[in-house]
């Protein structure tokens, strides 16, 4: 039995094809070409025929793992399921088979969908128009940012250099800050988990551009001091920046516009339910309040009084983000979600993402440290096991999940503590599959005791155990490299 | 119980310097390392580079984060510790025995604001 889940290199066979070129017919040989343009050795190929492609890729798609597969806990990242009907209306032919240099006159029914989600998104939101450019939520936050220096800079205020960003803050914020030339300030959290507004306010002077927040923060807490903040930052001429990643338990609830926010980004990836990471493109679009709309980047979608859309530049744009307009086919997911579930329904999106998380984190809290015990919004942060008698760390909990099927929780982030593991179940998931999630916690809680040294070497029953990172990190192999002594391609056992 | 080293000063940002004339080694301390985990790469300043007090002068990457190096003191870096490119992790195995960069002093009382060997232990207890 030939074996599928080897490199398809180590499968190739010289000679061996899963297609034919048609015969050349071209005047001029390759050696008419210079020297300096042709290979001094053959590419390296795998040679395989098309069964051993399709073998190959099924068996490691099915070594993979996703929403579709089961639960994805994972912190921050909202893995909501997918609806297939937003992929149904993602592959009809008219938004599918389309090119980006088509004429406006024969794309206008896509044109209209940036609109419409436009307008959706911004009554979601509270903002005044949405820029659909930035591909994911890092591209979204340096987009926001080059808006809100823009700002600064179009009315001749050339001093504000920094930007505040919490010591919870994901770690894109300051990466993106420092990515625009911006200057970042940390300002701390209270043992309470939210923002120190009397850290923050000797922070506040004219060389400040905004601040970013999260809210929910990282730790699914609510900054109830928005409003102080707010007014705070606006007062000393700052610009308020939303991190969008955790949205979900807000929507159709609350609206960042309301909170005093100038600038936010979405991530379509998350809380408009389109595929993530592996499964997909992301996108970030980015909303602003109707002062800064001239600042968005070029180009947008404009309704003209006739009905008819057009792609249009703008004179006082930040510049552009993207070659054309960022991921068009989740901008189609994520207005097909919007409208299926329509105004309502939505309003229950996040308080169910909200009652799920505290399930899980009030059903957990006596076998795993709660370093923050409060009621949470969409996820909540474990600092460790409660009984801290042995060295099984976050990384071995995370490991030994994967044994029982389920995907690990963020872990070792937010930064604040030591041995986070970062919770978030979503709205989608039935307490059938919260309660099997926390058993398999509290079981493992107990083999930590039990056994250690099985959960220090878990998983124990992935095609792949533990990588070693550290190697992966400082000595990266990125290239096959044949085996010495023959063809890779005879190993077979 | 992370180690400490007697006669090094400490930083409440786990950096530790030890003095030698008026120049001054700086590295991480041992509560950092592991803090950390395995580091896979230090990002260091060139020599020439001015430091100041308080603000970052590099960072490190471990598997599990990348965190800022902040540097206790203000001045000149006269070296750094070009090991450190290939082999990070020496940092984790040992890391009083690596410094980061050897820094002249602009100011010698900026150690006056540090911690001893025993006030760091007592710090890092309650952290």
């Amino acid at each position: 039995m030939k074996s599928y889940d080897k490199l398809i290199f180590e499968i190739s066979k010289p000679g061996r094809r899963g297609c034919s070129l048609p015969k050349n017919t071209w005047k001029a040989s390759v050696s008419s070409l210079p020297a300096s343009l042709l290979r001094s050795a053959p590419a390296s190929l795998p040679e395989v025929s098309e069964p051993d492609v399709v073998r190959h890729y099924t068996c490691l798609s099915g070594m993979n793992f996703g929403v579709d597969n089961g639960f994805y806990p994972l912190g921050s990242c909202t893995m909501k399921y997918n609806p297939k009907i937003n992929e149904e209306a993602a592959s009809l032919p008219g938004f599918a088979q389309i090119h980006p240099l088509q004429p406006e006159s024969a794309v206008q029914g896509c044109l209209q969908v940036y609109h419409e989600l436009g307008k959706a998104l911004s009554a979601i939101t509270g903002m005044a128009e949405f820029t659909f450019s930035p591909f994911a939520g890092a591209h979204g936050e340096l987009t926001g940012l080059m808006v809100i220096r823009r700002w600064h800079t179009e009315r001749n205020d050339f001093r504000r250099t920094k930007i505040i960003v919490p010591d919870s803050a994901h770690g894109t914020n300051p990466a993106s800050a420092a990515v625009c030339g911006l200057q970042v300030v940390q300002v701390k959290s209270t043992p309470a988990g939210l923002i120190d507004v009397e850290d923050l306010k000797p922070l506040l002077d004219d060389t400040v551009a905004g601040i970013m927040m999260t809210n929910p923060n990282t730790l699914g807490l609510f900054e109830t001091e928005i409003r102080e903040i707010a007014s705070l930052v606006h007062g000393c001429g700052g610009l308020l920046y939303y991190d969008g990643a955790n949205m979900n338990p807000l929507l159709g609830k609350v609206r960042p516009g309301d909170m005093g926010f100038d600038v936010m980004h979405l991530n379509l990836h998350k809380t408009f339910s389109t595929p993530h990471g592996g499964g997909g493109p992301g996108a970030g679009p980015v909303g602003v309040t109707e002062a800064l709309a001239e600042y968005l980047p070029e180009p947008r979608v404009k309704m003209d009084a006739d009905g008819t859309y057009h792609i249009a530049g703008c004179a006082h744009s930040a510049g552009r983000v993207s070659g054309f307009m960022g991921n068009f086919s989740v901008l189609v997911k994520a207005l097909a979600y919007i409208w299926t579930l329509g105004r309502e329904n939505m309003k229950l999106a996040g308080p169910l993402a909200t009652l799920n998380a505290n399930y899980v984190k009030e059903s957990l809290k006596d076998v795993y440290r709660l370093p923050v015990d409060r009621v949470c919004k969409h996820e909540f942060v474990f600092d460790g096991l409660a009984d801290g008698s042995t060295d099984v760390t976050a990384l071995d909990i995370a490991k030994r999940l994967l044994d029982y099927g389920f995907h690990a929780p963020t872990i070792y982030f937010p930064l604040l503590f030591h041995q986070s593991i970062m919770i978030e179940p979503t709205e989608t998931e039935s307490k059938e599959t919260l309660d099997a999630f926390i058993d398999v916690m509290r079981r493992i809680a107990a083999e930590a005791l039990s056994d250690p040294q099985m959960v220090k070497t878990a998983p124990h029953d992935t095609p792949v155990r533990r990588p070693d990172e550290t190697l992966a990190a400082t000595k990266p192999v990125l290239a096959y490299v044949p085996v010495a002594g023959g063809h890779a391609g005879d190993s077979v056992a | 119980m992370a180690k400490t080293i007697e006669g090094l000063y400490y930083s409440e940002t786990h950096e530790w310097v030890k003095v030698e004339g008026n120049e001054a080694l700086i590295g991480i301390t041992d509560y950092a390392q592991h803090a950390l985990g395995n580091i896979v790469y230090v990002d260091m300043p060139d020599e020439d580079d001015q430091v100041t007090k308080d603000e970052d002068f590099g960072a490190v990457e471990s598997v599990k984060a990348a965190s800022d190096l902040i540097s206790p003191l203000t001045g000149v870096v006269v070296a750094r510790n070009e090991v450190l490119e290939d082999e990070s992790g020496l940092l984790n195995s040992d890391p009083y025995g690596n410094w980061i960069i050897r820094v002249k002093m602009d100011d010698p009382s900026e150690l006056d604001s540090m911690m001893d060997a025993a006030a760091y232990e007592a710090f890092c207890a309650r952290a």
